[in-house]
């Protein structure tokens, strides 16, 4: 584990540079992870963020794509445009949760 | 410590051919397709003989599942083999159905049709095998949405040049 300074915080990541500490996230540090990897958060990155976020709370695993479609209620299609080519890698990333497990 | 997320740098393709329609059959190329598009890799399937069964509108939904010939079958978990003479038995194929489709729903995975309209959603390029159609007596108006065209063996050789191909 590593530390990275990310919005003027200091934030554990691990190898690959995604948060481990979900705790150590906030909006702030959000809008500058996406801002990395090239990606301006509008309303409605932050309601997919916002769902990864609970989902990940209530469930205690990052949601896959599905699951953000199926229960979040953004379609796949949106996912694709809004975290373009890998949807679920980038969600998890900026909202500061692991990458999903699901082969699904 | 940004990860390398390789947006622009892959020219990776990969296209899979599915032939077959049995239940069990018919989900490795839709998981691995599912999965490359995740990636952000180019992904066409290419739905051949009884795989066009995946896209047939009036079908997908009702792809069967027997172990008649599979003399690994062995209920889930256990260290058993099923006797063969037992698939043949009225009514067995729709109990064994019925099972691994509840199995496939435990895992929270989709059914064939939804499965099909995710990948459809993520930019898979879904494609129907002419010789297949014709034998079948199916037009594009058989097939669920997403599938783009129908198209002969030369067709699919040169969609998928330089790709990987995976036959399943």
């Amino acid at each position: 584990m590593a530390t990275a300074t990310i919005a003027g915080a200091d934030v554990t990541v691990d190898e690959e540079g995604f948060m481990t500490e979900f705790s150590e996230w906030s909006e702030d540090i959000g809008s500058a992870l996406a801002g990395q990897i090239g990606i301006d958060l509008s309303d409605a990155h932050w309601k997919v963020l916002n769902f990864v976020r609970e989902d990940f709370q209530a469930q205690g695993e990052t949601p896959t794509l599905r699951r953000v479609s199926k229960v979040g209620g953004v379609p796949t299609k949106e996912l694709f445009q809004l975290f373009p080519k890998k949807p679920a890698k980038k969600m998890s990333y900026i909202a500061g949760v692991p990458k999903p497990h699901g082969c699904v | 410590m940004i990860p390398n997320f390789d947006d622009d740098d892959t020219d990776r393709k990969i296209c899979f051919i599915a032939s077959k329609g049995t239940l069990d059959m018919v989900y490795p190329s839709l998981i691995m397709a599912n999965a490359a598009l995740g990636e952000g890799i180019e992904t066409h399937i290419f739905f051949t003989f009884w795989g066009m069964d995946i896209i047939t509108k009036e079908l997908s939904e009702d792809l069967q599942f027997t172990w008649m010939g599979n003399t690994a079958m062995h209920p889930p978990g256990k260290k058993m083999h099923m006797p063969q003479g037992m698939a043949g038995l009225p009514g067995m194929t729709k109990v064994a159905t019925k099972m691994m489709k509840k199995q496939i729903a435990d895992l929270d995975v989709p059914e064939v049709p939804e499965m099909v309209q995710m990948i459809a959603d993520a930019g898979g390029q879904l494609w129907a095998c002419k010789m297949s159609a014709d034998m079948m007596g199916l037009e594009m108006d058989d097939f669920v949405e997403g599938v783009q065209d129908i198209i002969s063996a030369t067709d699919f050789i040169e969609l998928s040049e330089g790709a990987q191909v995976i036959f399943t």
